[in-house]
């Protein structure tokens, strides 16, 4: 299911009038966020299968300085079986072949997570560019991209320079994002704004608009390293764009949430916020995905709960 | 109580009225409380924030069944916390949340008889507005309602605050974040189901950008949801009635016939029960009926505008007057069409909010008085002393047995008398130029021995007509005057009055028969009213409102526009100038009819005008007959306040007129001890209409 099928965004040359255009109020924008938890809710086995729907939807992700081989590998097996069988047995749903939808390391740790999920068709997905700061010389920064992809990473997670954002240099924040495109060759790149570091909701939409014109398959909001990650109102203003992009271009650009989501409830508000903004087609791993750690441990007490209606426990679910 | 208890209310609430349960939930129950918690500060501070001021006494309020709880609340928090007593109808369709409020209110200890709730049909409005033992009325609902009770209670001394309808417009501007503005109209028009008095309901969009919001509003339109009001995940419930639904049906085909584009999105609606999709007319023009009525459903209408100039003309072109939205990420242009738009509530880049500490209220036929705020508070006090109406009542009865015991006064017949200066018959005032009557009458004007001591004009319709067309084109320009220039003004008015000062007073003498110290005094008086309202002039200042949410909430007290006055008969001058002083200081135009019988005191004050830069058309006068002259100017439809001081009949006539197109009245009797109303910032509210404008703001 993890497999790519749409025709990639072949990007577009800069629009600066465009970019700079892009007008986004932030009282309104926050009102609309606030209202989606509170129109949209699912419950019972709508609510089950929204959340077995999260999973396919994560890239289960490791980014600590202290991860070895050994931590690797284990999150790697809870992506092949993230949920308990007699769990997925009691929703009727483990012919399904459920799977996460993309394992997220740094590069150190392609090799162990590719060969650690040989035959599942998860992808790994790979931090480069000099993540999280993005701050390393240019031609590091693309010669990270080429080793992850040599070494077998099918997705590239790069950062942009937030100067760029800050400064209003839109053309050189375009180049720079074509350049990585173009090093990512056949893999797909995620484009990480960093969105808590670029003051304004007003800069989130241009930076991803220019981002999608540079040729990003994915807009993504964070590291998970700044001090604010996802929020539903920066998720707005960037799904927004990407329904303007589709609108221009005929070309769909995926999205990706990340950093201190954590619980069932508020990943399911991101699923709503898709769907009410892009449509269900935002709603595969080819389109959208969720960057956490934590997540996966919460969905499954809360299908376990639905599938016992007993409060479940952390520690009964297998660890990452 | 009402947090106590917000789940219970919140499901009544929805069963009773069919608004979707989220609504109730999030934003009608959440505010009822806040407006009891902002009022029962009230209560604590009454005696140190209104000074002088008491209970109106006993309040009747009659209250619509688009938010049947949230509006009982909007008026018994204030009620209760000024101190009133308050008998409450609920809507006929929607009883049930009052009822229960009503058994908490017990609960919580509330003396019985505080708070009555009867509940009825019109027939019992009717009764309860018209009942001798009510001090006040206080409604919210249509604007035809409103127009009966304002005939019912003309005259009765009866204070009054009417929240009535609208037609609301919903201005875009080509710099606008179009996405938010998409979600600002399903706020605006797809909240309650466009049942919503304040509704944006006239879409009007800058030419160039009309497309593309119709393009983006009609793919959002797809993802609204119609369904049971009990169901959380929806976005519009049922409308209240079968009658409403039938009225909003018939108003889109009316729409249709007259070659409006409909728009409803494809997505399912109940089959069964009162609902009615989300509307979107396109292809409207202002002279279309769904443009001008109120539809008070989910329908909204848009047009275009070219320039911001046209949008506010477009904006104002409506009888109603209650709330506009504008959208716009410049706030040079918002914060420059704000206070253009003849609107109570100016929302920035937002729609539908409401808090308890920012008064909401109209203009225009939208009805007058706020609801909220301090502005809302004055609406239920009286000065310590005043008389209320159900007291007056009772008085008017008793005297009216001993009037048909006296002998009627006979007329006494003029003599001539040598006038002592040359002759000057007096002219009318209209435009800064002193005019001839239309009429080519004029009237003798009589001393107490009934010699003629001058003449004057005898005015006419035709010569209102003009003084009110001189007073509109003065109008902008004195309302957008600075507060300094017209102090400058008043003083200078003063200074020259005090010049001619003798010559005021010996006038004064001549008609009235006033002792020499009396007219000295009264044109002392009258200098010093000149002076205190210069004072006021660049003093009366509006307010930001603490709302609970990251912006500013500006009062902005506005003049009202163009005032007709009818000043008492006596004192000639200080009655003339204590009512016009406060309405030109707060930059009102005024046409004013002057003393009947003593009306040269006002005409002299001419070239006392001319000579101190009054622009031309500020201040008109007519002089003739007061009562039949004033029923002229109440009637008129482009004049937008009327203050009148006289006779108990005719306030009644002159409230009774005023209904035609619902203008504030300031109606009073006059004293028998010929005293003037001398609590200036009484008179500056009467003389202004308080205009809250939110901007929320966000980097």
């Amino acid at each position: 299911m993890s497999e790519h099928t749409l025709p990639r965004n072949a990007g577009q040359p800069l629009d600066l009038e465009r970019v700079r255009a892009i007008r986004v109020n932030r009282s309104a924008a926050e009102r609309r966020a606030a209202t989606i938890p509170t129109r949209r809710t699912v419950k019972k086995e709508w609510q089950a299968a929204w959340l077995l729907k999260a999973i396919t939807l994560m890239d289960l992700t490791t980014l600590s300085g202290d991860d070895t081989a050994g931590n690797v590998t284990r999150l790697c097996a809870k992506a092949r079986r993230p949920v308990r069988v007699e769990i997925l047995a009691a929703l009727g749903a483990e012919s399904l072949g459920i799977t996460v939808g993309a394992v997220c390391v740094y590069h150190r740790w392609v090799e162990t997570a590719v060969r650690a999920l040989e035959g599942s068709g998860i992808p790994v997905a790979a931090v480069s560019t000099g993540f999280p700061a993005g701050l390393s010389p240019f031609e590091t920064r693309l010669a990270e991209i080429h080793a992850s992809v040599a070494a077998g990473a099918r997705e590239i997670d790069i950062v942009i320079t937030r100067a760029h954002v800050l400064t209003g240099d839109w053309t050189a924040l375009y180049d720079e994002v074509c350049a990585f495109r173009e090093a990512c060759g056949d893999a797909h790149l995620k484009a990480i704004l960093a969105t808590g570091e670029l003051a304004t909701l007003t800069n989130v939409a241009r930076a991803s608009w220019v981002a999608m014109q540079a040729g990003a398959d994915f807009i993504k909001t964070s590291t998970g390293k700044e001090g604010v990650n996802a929020t539903l109102p920066v998720s707005l203003v960037m799904a927004r764009q990407i329904r303007e992009y589709a609108e221009a271009t005929g070309c769909q650009v995926g999205y990706k949430p990340a950093g201190g989501i954590r619980a069932a409830k508020p990943a399911l508000d991101y699923l709503l916020l898709m769907k009410e903004e892009l449509g269900v087609r935002w709603l595969q791993p080819d389109l959208f995905r969720f960057g956490a750690s934590g997540l996966l441990t919460d969905i499954e007490r809360q299908l376990e709960h639905h599938v016992t209606g007993r409060y479940a426990a952390a520690h009964r679910q297998p660890m990452p | 109580m009402v947090q106590k208890h917000a789940r219970l209310f919140a499901v009544l609430e929805s069963m009773d009225n069919g608004k979707p349960i989220r609504e109730t939930r999030d934003l009608d129950i959440p505010l009822v409380a806040r407006h009891f918690y902002h009022h029962a500060g009230w209560a604590q501070l009454l005696p140190t924030e209104f000074p002088g001021y008491g209970p109106v006494g006993v309040v009747g309020q009659i209250i619509p069944w688009n938010f049947p709880l949230l509006m009982l609340a909007w008026k018994v928090a204030p009620a209760l916390a000024a101190g009133n007593t308050v008998v409450l109808k609920p809507a006929e369709f929607t009883p049930l949340s009052a009822l229960l409020f009503a058994e908490l209110a017990a609960q919580a200890g509330l003396p019985a008889g505080v708070l009555n709730i009867v509940t009825g049909d019109g027939a019992t409005g009717a009764a309860l507005v018209s009942h001798p033992g009510v001090d006040k009325i206080a409604f919210t609902g249509s604007t035809e309602v409103g127009k009966i009770i304002r005939k019912a209670t003309a005259g009765s001394g009866k204070k009054l605050s009417l929240e009535l309808g609208g037609k609301s417009p919903f201005i875009v501007y080509e710099d606008a974040d179009l996405d938010a503005v998409v979600e600002g109209v399903v706020d605006a028009i797809w909240f309650n189901q466009g049942q919503v008095c304040c509704a944006g309901s006239r879409l009007l969009v800058q030419e160039g950008i009309h497309d593309r919001l119709i393009e983006k509003l009609r793919a959002r339109m797809e993802t609204l949801r119609v369904g049971p009001p009990l169901d959380k995940g929806i976005d519009m419930g049922a409308i209240v009635a079968p009658e409403q639904l039938e009225r909003i049906r018939a108003l889109c085909a009316q729409g249709e016939v007259e070659g409006a584009t409909r728009y409803q999105a494809t997505s399912a609606v109940p089959s069964t029960g009162c609902f009615f999709p989300p509307t979107l007319f396109t292809n409207v023009s202002p002279a279309s009926t769904i443009a001008q009525v109120e539809i008070f459903g989910p329908v909204m209408v848009a047009m275009t505008f070219r320039t911001p100039e046209e949008s506010v003309a477009l904006a104002n072109n409506t009888v109603y007057g209650l709330a506009a939205s504008l959208w716009t990420e410049n706030i040079n242009l918002a914060l420059d069409i704000a206070p253009k738009l003849k609107a109570g509530v100016v929302w920035v880049n937002a729609t539908n909010l409401f808090d308890a500490a920012a008064g909401f209220g109209g203009y225009r036929e939208s009805g007058f008085g706020r609801e909220g705020g301090k502005e809302g508070m004055w609406e239920y006090l009286l000065p310590e002393g005043a008389t209320r109406a159900s007291e007056a009542t009772v008085r008017r009865a008793r005297e009216e047995k001993r009037a048909t015991a006296r002998a009627p006064e006979t007329p006494r017949e003029p003599v001539l008398s040598p006038i002592e200066q040359v002759d000057r018959t007096a002219k009318l005032f209209i435009g800064g130029k002193q005019a001839r009557p239309d009429s080519g009458y004029s009237r003798a004007i009589l001393d107490l021995k009934g010699r003629i001591v001058g003449e004057a004009g005898e005015g006419n319709r035709k010569d209102l007509r003009n003084a009110v067309e001189a007073a509109h084109a003065a109008a902008k320009g004195w309302a957008t005057s600075t507060g300094h220039l017209r102090a400058q003004i008043l003083y200078y008015i003063g200074e020259n009055l005090s010049a001619r000062a003798d010559e005021f007073a010996a006038r004064l003498r001549t008609m009235t028969g006033a002792s020499g110290r009396e007219a000295t005094r009264e044109v002392e008086q009258s200098i010093e009213c000149c002076f205190a309202y210069a004072a006021w002039a660049d003093k009366w200042d509006g307010a930001v409102h603490q709302v609970p949410f990251r912006g500013v909430a500006i009062a902005m007290q506005e003049p009202i526009g163009v005032v007709g006055v009818v000043a008492p008969s006596e004192p000639p001058l200080l009655g003339f100038v204590s009512m016009i002083a406060p309405l030109i200081a707060t930059g009102n135009t005024v046409v004013a009819i002057p003393s009947e019988a003593h009306p040269l005191a006002a005409t002299d004050l001419y070239t006392v005008f001319e000579s101190s830069d009054l622009p031309g058309g500020v201040v008109n006068i007519v002089t003739g007959a007061s009562e039949v002259l004033g029923q002229v100017l109440a009637e008129h439809d482009d004049v937008e306040a009327f203050w009148f001081m006289g006779t108990e009949a005719g306030r009644r006539t002159m409230e009774l007129a005023s209904a035609g197109n619902m203008k504030r009245t300031f109606c009073r009797i006059t004293p028998r001890d010929g005293s003037v109303p001398d609590d200036m910032r009484a008179l500056l509210r009467e003389a202004t209409q308080v205009k809250n404008i939110w901007v929320p703001y966000g980097a």
